[in-house]
């Protein structure tokens, strides 16, 4: 059944990654594009790897989808449809999405994969200790520069929607 | 051959394997457990909505819903039916593909949340091993319903409707979050099941807590409330402004399905405070401890209530709140108290000062 399950799930991803680069009404190429994350979340259900799943539907699901349909909300009326892109485009695009693609099936295919054989899964203390363990196989470097970089990308976020400050003498508008 | 871990009752469970090939057994559980579960909350959704009507009634002093059936009591029922039978209608130009998605996406989310909660010891869909983290990442899709249907019905006022649902479910959910992260650093585990067996022994947890427990108690229930989109907080629906806010254009079961979904939230936001705060399906000092007959789920049930009518009562009592007091409650006041209250009760648990 599980094999099933992962020809279901893997049919609806290529389905609706498709659907999503062609649909010309672009709320709906994110709701595409939300069904093939939650898809990806189903494959690491299926693998037991419950963590990863939860993380990749409250990250992309609940934040990322849910962020892009807010710009999309507040840029784009329900009626507009996005432009036919001209053939010239198209050609270029098709060749470097043809290109990209036989890299990655060649990297695939040659690569030799071994089968996941622990149907364990993983408990969320153990990975708490291993992101905060200075030791061998340990993550706390990596975590602490993400961590200073996101930081860095919210001041940064701040400071640039904050615009300039009103001036009192000149009274010029915000930007 | 993958086991889901669907254990709802045991002996249903042994029999379907004893009498079916493995594959058939385990495909034939999980429809039953779907079947099972979408026709209990369905009922249990039209009754909270006659509870909240009846409730209204109390606080307004009248008598609420009192023609159909004794007391009232299929007045829901009716209205459902009436629901059923209603023209689905739909305004001009609307993207049909989405306007008929969104109120699956609601009621879908609400529902999955539903299969992580253990109603007793034996009564618990999906035993997963992150399951309050799990509950967080569905109940974080919910909002996307909410914000395709507002803007789908190509109508401003359910679009401004859905705008201010979305920034209320986001800014709130960061504290429903950490409330809830509060409360597991007192459990060192996220399995629900494993939550309430810490507090057969210990107590409840906001007893094992005290101080740092009932502060985020209280951020939970306001959090909580906000969250489900419910009063003080319906900011989403605001009748005088905004028509019905982002459902103004669903008629029939489509709306139908919006409203059952804003009772089951509720349903869940008490379940999530049952289960972390009150200790599940545990009896109060054990009174019902060793008796194997009395059915655990009672418990569940009774305490569940008892918080929805408490939500009930704060949508009777306060004033709905602005927009900017919305935002200003959640990021001034309710996140620096929250992580202060988490850093509390790290040095609580620290210094074993729980009980």
């Amino acid at each position: 059944m599980e094999r099933i399950l992962f020809y279901i799930f893997a049919v609806l991803i290529v389905i609706f990654a498709v659907a999503s680069v062609s649909s010309r009404k672009i709320l709906r190429a994110v709701i595409y594009l939300l069904i093939v994350l939650t898809a990806v979340s189903g494959l690491y259900f299926l693998i037991d790897y419950n963590f990863l799943a939860a993380i990749q539907l409250t990250v992309y699901g609940g934040g990322v989808i849910v962020l892009i349909i807010f710009s999309v909300l507040l840029v784009h009326h329900v009626e507009l449809e996005l432009e036919i892109t001209p053939l010239k485009t198209k050609i270029i695009a098709a060749a470097l999405v043809v290109a990209g693609l036989s890299i990655t099936l060649w990297a695939i295919l040659t690569y030799p994969f071994n089968t996941a054989n622990n149907y364990k899964s993983i408990e969320v203390d153990v990975i708490g200790e291993k992101l905060l363990s200075y030791g061998e196989g340990g993550f706390i470097l990596p975590f602490e520069v993400i961590s200073v970089l996101l930081f860095a990308i919210m001041v940064g976020a701040i400071v640039i929607a904050k615009g300039k400050k009103l001036g009192i003498k000149t009274g010029e508008k915000l930007e | 051959m993958m086991m889901i871990p669907l254990n709802i009752t045991k002996t249903i469970h042994d029999w379907l394997y004893s009498v079916m090939p493995e594959n058939a057994a385990s495909i034939t559980e999980m429809l039953l457990i779907a079947i099972a579960y979408l026709a209990l909350f369905a009922v249990a959704g039209l009754y909270l909505v006659l509870l909240e009507r009846k409730v209204a009634a109390w606080f307004q002093l009248r008598l609420g819903p009192n023609r159909v059936g004794p007391f009232g009591l299929f007045q829901t029922m009716a209205d459902a039916l009436k629901l059923l039978s209603k023209e689905l209608t739909s305004t001009d130009k609307t993207d049909k593909f989405l306007y008929n998605l969104a109120p699956f996406f609601v009621i879908t989310t609400s529902l999955i949340a539903l299969s992580v909660f253990p109603f007793s010891k034996q009564f618990q869909a999906f035993d997963i091993n992150i399951g309050v983290f799990f509950l967080i990442a569905v109940s974080s899709i919910g909002v996307i319903g909410i914000l395709i249907g507002g803007w789908s019905s190509n109508n401003k006022y359910a679009m401004i409707g859905a705008m201010r649902s979305g920034v209320q479910t986001i800014s709130y959910e960061l504290s429903v979050g950490l409330s809830i992260i509060t409360m597991v650093l007192l459990t060192g585990t996220l399995q629900l099941s494993e939550i309430i067996e810490i507090q057969r022994t210990g107590g409840w947890l906001i007893w094992q807590g005290h101080i740092p427990a009932i502060i985020a108690f209280m951020i939970f229930m306001i959090a909580g409330t906000a969250e489900t989109n419910r009063a003080p907080f319906d900011l989403v629906e605001a009748e005088s402004e905004l028509g019905a806010g982002f459902h103004t254009e669903y008629s029939g079961m489509k709306f139908a399905y919006f409203f059952l979904a804003e009772f089951i939230n509720m349903f869940i936001i008490a379940s999530i405070a049952v289960v972390l705060f009150f200790g599940g399906w545990l009896s109060p000092f054990g009174i019902t401890e060793g008796i194997t007959w009395f059915p655990e789920v009672l418990w569940f049930l009774i305490k569940v209530l008892i918080i929805i009518f408490l939500m009930m009562w704060f949508r009777w009592t306060f004033p709905r709140l602005r927009i900017d007091q919305l935002l200003t409650l959640e990021w001034k006041y309710l996140l620096p108290i929250n992580l202060v209250n988490l850093v509390v009760m790290a040095i609580i648990i620290w210094l074993n000062l729980t009980f």
